[in-house]
């Protein structure tokens, strides 16, 4: 008993030393200098100012740019506390909360879109994403959102279109994951390209 | 279903066996021989803490409980004074203590259960040396009494499984940790934080400050997911882009969820040079792991009654992955968090890549099920193997029934005493789980953690006993936390852990003195398909239908619902 106590302590002692200080410490110190942007969390600068990271979402309220899809942290977007919306499959919480979001979207893409309907909004457009700040939509909602952003920033449908193809993330290697279209990285291009 | 989705699953699987059996053959060495490379560091530490000697099952345990015991109290302490330690950069207070006694009981017991959000309650020092180092440790216990068992199956006429120190520190430094330090490299180059830097703060396009917490981050993404302890760094854990990047990252932390579990189908099979079994026993697990694949990944794709009832569009293809996409993210679409969810819960892990709460009915039912047959297709890692064990005497107890002979497995006699502890092993488990969700269901201050109105909200409470009794640490996360839920969860974890370990142990100390028989006529054959088909049948027969009816109360009813 006061042998296996005894191992225990000593054993707690060099473990914790060795695996919950020594190794990161050695392995932060090794990131650092091998994949430093990635490792300090692929901080994105314009002009020296961070103004965000490509993979986390930030808020586009204005029409000039692409927006996200919903978020359910608090408030929305906030990379410091990210969180899952939680609502079942038939909350009416969650009814609700789609049906909001989807008359959000045609008041404000119709007018650009003749005919939209809701039929034609993909679901990623009207549901939370998983951790809040999921940095990408679909290339399908990408093409919702294009028409209205092309048509505010007086640029050709064609120029937007070119810059939704840049700023999608293909499938890692060619058949990983699912195709999706970084907002952030696409509306920083977007203003680069009004300010030629 | 697109073939795309279905060509990530297949791939999945062949990259599972390919990688599983070669990583069996080594693990099956590092029990077994007496020197590995780098002995010296080895024997130093085993001087330290008390040599080398054989242990019989009881004197294992015994020092295996006091350790975890001992673990506890110091993951508890970190918790409690980290406001007053180093690397904590954000200037976060200490852990509540009843978070603070749950979350202890959730890492040492290899469950990760949070009632916490990472990024908003732990400090750095916590996260790497109190809950990352548990990841290891806990990991590495599971493997070590895994490894008992096994030379308890295969040893003849012995009173010894092995020592205890020897077993975890070979788990830790000759698996876990190469392992680790392979996935945590890529992880880095693929955009997962590493850093002691505290959050950054970000002046938003749109010019509003943004927080973006980010961490010693890749290492314990790493280990969470190999060690089947699944507690992540973030609240939103593989969900976050920070824990989980993209394609390919996605892919490697599915792999490792079922790495090691699956390898130790085929170490077991090494070491008691009964490859064929092992091969059935294999075949086993997988057929499960098939059959809930294919009941999630179609009923998540099929969509939420929400959704499909909203006229948004939900079919796949034309650039989206339709489906219900509630809770989940565009780079991962339908197949893969479905398959995340199936693979996580087939092991202890834990770990999610979109949110459980907003799983529909049969996708939700799945994972449930998985865990509540008490995780052992595939399973964690060493408590897997070791929980099926209890499953495959009592179908070779059943078949030695149906012929009238006395049953053997692999050569030992099957009596009375093994048969009570495999049933205690494979019964108690679902026993306690049901008894404490009733509990959580009757009473007001167990109502208070449930979220979601209607059948929905009975499954959250179901799922949380579920997922803490088995030691999985995966949530329908909208169950919220309160003292009662805390210190309920907590006792839920510990017993759900302990006991069936505990039996494990007696069964290998048991059949270890035990002389092996020759094989005859009447022995029921353990390396065929009946065997497996039986095998399957038993877990179905006994914990499937224990959970039945808890079922059509959750799962069952929401799915009929419109």
């Amino acid at each position: 008993m006061l042998r296996d106590l005894k191992g225990s302590i000593v054993a707690i002692v060099v473990l914790t030393a060795v695996l919950g200080l020594g190794l990161p410490a050695l392995f932060t110190g090794f990131s650092q200098l091998a994949f430093s942007s990635q490792a300090n969390g692929s901080l994105l600068t314009v002009n020296g100012k961070v103004v965000g990271s490509r993979l986390v979402a930030q808020s586009f309220t204005k029409p000039q740019y692409f927006h996200e899809r919903p978020s359910a942290t608090s408030p929305p977007y906030n990379g410091g506390g990210t969180t899952f919306a939680n609502l079942g499959p038939t909350n009416p919480a969650l009814a609700k909360a789609v049906k909001d979001q989807a008359a959000a979207i045609l008041k404000l893409e119709g007018p650009y879109n003749h005919g939209l309907t809701i039929h034609q909004i993909p679901v990623d457009a009207v549901t939370t994403s998983g951790s809040g700040v999921d940095p990408d939509i679909s290339p399908a909602y990408a093409q919702l959102q294009s028409r209205r952003v092309a048509a505010v920033r007086h640029l050709p449908l064609s120029t937007v279109q070119r810059l939704i193809h840049r700023n999608t993330n293909g499938r890692s290697l060619g058949f990983l994951g699912e195709p999706g279209v970084n907002v952030l990285k696409l509306n920083l291009a977007l203003d680069k390209e009004t300010h030629k | 279903m697109s073939g795309q989705g279905i060509g990530q699953v297949l791939l999945y699987c062949a990259l599972l066996v390919a990688l599983a059996y070669p990583l069996g053959l080594w693990m099956a060495r590092v029990y077994t021989v007496p020197r590995l490379p780098f002995a010296a560091l080895e024997n130093g530490f085993l001087r330290l803490v008390g040599g080398r000697r054989e242990q019989s099952w009881k004197s294992y345990a015994k020092t295996l409980l006091i350790f975890s015991a001992a673990f506890s109290v110091v993951v508890y302490g970190i918790q409690r004074l980290q406001a007053h330690l180093f690397l904590n950069p954000d200037h976060l207070g200490a852990v509540p203590s009843h978070i603070a006694l749950n979350t202890a009981a959730s890492f040492v017991t290899n469950t990760n259960w949070q009632f916490y959000g990472g990024e908003s309650t732990m400090s750095y020092l916590t996260q790497i040396s109190a809950l990352a180092v548990q990841q290891f440790v806990s990991a590495a216990v599971g493997m070590a009494v895994l490894a008992a068992v096994i030379r308890g199956i295969s040893r003849r006429s012995a009173s010894e499984l092995g020592n205890f120190w020897m077993d975890l520190y070979r788990s830790m430094f000759y698996i876990l940790l190469p392992l680790t330090l392979v996935l945590a490299v890529i992880l880095v180059s693929q955009g997962v934080p590493q850093t002691f830097s505290g959050h950054a703060t970000a002046k938003t396009v749109e010019g509003v400050a943004q927080t973006i917490a980010r961490g010693p981050v890749a290492l314990m993404v790493a280990i969470k997911q190999l060690g089947t302890n699944g507690g992540g760094f973030f609240n939103a854990n593989s969900a976050v882009p920070f824990e989980n990047p993209n394609g390919l990252t996605n892919l490697l932390e599915l792999l490792s969820i079922l790495l090691i579990p699956a390898a130790q189908v085929f170490m077991f099979g090494k070491m008691v040079l009964q490859r064929r079994h092992a091969w059935m026993v294999f075949a086993a697990m997988f057929a499960m792991f098939a059959i809930g694949l294919a009941i999630a990944l179609p009923s998540e794709q099929h969509g939420s009654q929400v959704l499909r009832a909203s006229g948004v569009n939900i079919i796949q293809g034309h650039g989206q992955s339709g489906g219900n996409m509630t809770d989940k993210e565009v780079r991962f679409g339908i197949a893969n968090t479905a398959l995340w969810a199936t693979a996580t819960t087939d092991a202890s892990n834990g770990s999610v890549s979109g949110g459980h709460d907003a799983l529909t009915a049969g996708g939700g039912a799945v994972p449930l099920v998985n865990i509540f047959v008490g995780e052992v297709i595939f399973g964690g890692v060493g408590s897997g193997l070791y929980g099926m064990f209890f499953y495959i005497l009592i179908a070779v107890f059943v078949a030695g029934l149906m012929v009238g002979r006395t049953p053997e497995y692999l050569g030992k006699k099957i009596e009375a005493r093994e048969i009570k502890y495999a049933a205690v092993g494979a019964l108690f488990v679902p026993t306690v789980a049901l008894a404490l969700t009733a509990m959580s269901v009757v009473t007001h201050s167990g109502l208070a953690s449930i979220y979601n109105p209607g059948a929905h909200g009975f499954t959250e409470a179901l799922y949380a006993y579920t997922s803490q009794t088995n030691n999985n640490g995966s949530a329908f996360a909208g169950y919220g936390a309160t003292s009662f839920s805390a210190y309920f969860g907590a006792i839920a974890m510990y017993v759900g852990r302990f006991v069936p370990l505990l039996a494990a142990l007696a069964i290998g100390g048991s059949l270890a003195a035990k002389k092996t028989a020759p094989v005859s006529a009447g022995t029921f054959r353990t390396d065929g398909p009946t065997f497996a088909v039986l095998l399957v049948g038993v877990i179905v027969l006994t914990a499937g239908l224990m959970v039945f009816p808890a079922l059509t109360l959750g799962p069952i009813v929401e799915g009929l619902m419109h």
